[in-house]
């Protein structure tokens, strides 16, 4: 029993557990009516019911299609491009500029222009998040390519393989780890611009949802959806940790 | 038994009559910006021969063995290999590195990783297999195929590594320090299997030390090499190893030649630092 609350990490809860009690005893004790705050038995009731009747989970699958459509393509075009600088130093200096003058623009700042272009919808939504994903994972994987163990490529050379045979079975290999953990972060990035996006414009997905139970002065459902999109973020870490420990267990063990 | 070369960079030589030298440095210099590092080094291996190099730090030892694989251009003079000069990597010329850790593939597993001189090769498939349980009984790696390098011990990196280079089939292996880094008994008993696995096949060896008696141990010949030659030449000294093989650990290291050689070495480098 013991150990099982230890793998559970029993500490951690501790805290929170405590906090969420205290406060449902003294908003049970001293009842408030208020547009801000509920009840947090209140606000598992809500989400109970928001599951139950499937709609946090069309909410959940808009948000996430337009968060993964987005990665797949702002991350793929940086991942390319990531994966070209890496490896052609000329490329790199050729872009630099151009990267430093555009990555520092805020994301959102991109919402009114998008929704010029594009419209309301997915279209939109995505248009701004691949444009968040593209910078860190053009950044990170430049720097996991540059970053091979010369040593690998010197054996490579010695070989005599090609160029092309080089990146195959090499480069691409050797850095894949460190890619990966920049899918990862991307993948956080992109659940944020997602929700904020809804949140500040586009008419779907959790973001909207969330933004309605709080003009509609429903506080228990705007905590339960807030509770809801940290558990997606949550659930979402955690599953890609848990890959990226299962698939380069032997690659992370001598490149801490 | 292998495909052609496709790739240009591969020299493609025909052997040549069994007497000339393999190797032959004439009057090779380097310089890495305004240093010249080695300067007028002339020296030729016989096919089969086991050559030592010992010299202090910054003495040009691992820039020789670049020269070697054609990696880098002499500034002057020229490296021969067959009476052709060197021009790049050859399939048939291999290296062991030092540091086996950064040498070998985390990703692959100890087979994949003989693999990849065969796939270098463009050895079948369908015989790559059979070939890689040679090679690895050949260093004593067979029970350890499906493990991974970051599971294996020093020693056996090491062991990991020499079947990679053993998958080439090299007429010329080079060795840059490949025991500087393993205790002194697992040092010995790499060294005796090593020698053992490169008399069998005949393999000409230039081999890089910083350990006198491991030159004159292994070693047919030993040249030592001189930093910052200045105008003279990077050649300080020239060894003759003339005991007798197979060597033993310790009847050799006993053996008056042995101790008179050991005793020449280190006045050499008593007199040069």
């Amino acid at each position: 029993m013991r150990a099982l609350l230890d793998r559970l990490g029993w500490r951690g809860w501790v805290l929170p557990v405590t906090l969420l009690a205290l406060a449902e005893a003294a908003m049970r004790i001293n009842p408030v009516e208020s547009d801000a705050l509920a009840r947090p038995t209140d606000v598992l009731n809500a989400m109970a019911q928001a599951i139950a009747n499937g709609s946090v989970l069309s909410l959940s699958a808009q948000t996430l299609a337009a968060a993964l459509a987005g990665l797949a393509l702002g991350g793929g075009l940086g991942l390319a491009a990531g994966i070209w600088f890496g490896l052609s130093r000329a490329a790199a200096d050729a872009a630099s500029l151009s990267i430093e003058l555009l990555r520092p623009v805020p994301s959102v700042a991109l919402i009114p222009l998008s929704m010029l272009v594009f419209g309301f919808g997915f279209r939109m939504e995505i248009a701004v998040i691949a444009f968040t994903c593209f910078w860190p994972m053009l950044l990170l994987s430049q720097a996991a390519v540059r970053n091979v163990e010369p040593r690998l490529l010197e054996v490579a050379r010695v070989l005599g393989f090609a160029w092309w045979e080089r990146v195959l079975k090499l480069v691409l290999p050797a850095a894949l780890p460190r890619i990966f953990v920049a899918f990862r972060l991307c993948v956080g990035i992109a659940l944020v611009v997602a929700v904020t996006t809804e949140i500040a414009a586009n008419p779907q997905g959790l973001g909207y949802a969330l933004m309605n139970a709080q003009q509609s002065l429903r506080p228990d459902l705007m905590f339960a959806m807030l509770l809801w999109i940290g558990l997606l973020g949550w659930g979402l870490g955690a599953g890609l940790l848990w890959l990226q420990r299962t698939w380069f267990r032997h690659s992370l063990a001598q490149q801490p | 038994m292998h495909a052609l070369p496709r790739t240009q960079h591969l020299q493609v030589v025909t052997p040549a009559q069994t007497d000339a030298p393999l190797i032959v440095f004439d009057q090779v210099a380097l310089d890495f910006g305004a240093v010249r590092v080695i300067n007028r080094l002339s020296f030729s291996m016989r096919r089969g021969e086991f050559v030592c190099v010992i010299g202090p730090s910054g003495c040009g030892k691992t820039t020789l063995l670049r020269l070697l694989t054609g990696l880098v251009k002499p500034s002057a003079g020229e490296v021969r290999r067959h009476g052709a000069p060197i021009t790049g990597p050859a399939r048939d010329v291999a290296i062991v590195f030092q540091d086996y850790a950064k040498a070998l593939l985390p990703w692959r597993s100890v087979a994949g990783n003989v693999s990849l001189a065969l796939e270098a090769a463009h050895v079948a498939k369908s015989e790559r297999a059979d070939r890689i349980r040679h090679l690895l009984a050949k260093v004593g790696l067979a029970q350890h195929a499906d493990k991974y390098p970051g599971q294996l011990s020093g020693g056996m990196q090491q062991r990991l590594q020499i079947a990679r280079c053993l998958a080439q089939e090299p007429a010329l292996l080079l060795m840059d320090e490949p025991f500087g880094a393993l205790d002194a008994m697992t040092r010995q008993t790499l060294q005796d299997e090593m020698l053992q696995l490169v008399q069998e096949s005949g393999t000409t060896v230039l081999f890089i030390t910083h350990d006198l008696e491991e030159a004159i141990y292994l070693g047919d010949t030993v040249l030592a090499l001189r930093a910052a030659p200045g105008e003279g030449s990077s050649l300080a000294q020239t060894f003759e190893v003339t005991l007798p093989r197979p060597r033993d650990q310790l009847s050799t290291r006993e053996e008056p030649e042995f101790l008179r050689l050991r005793r020449a070495a280190f006045d050499h480098v008593k007199d040069t630092h």
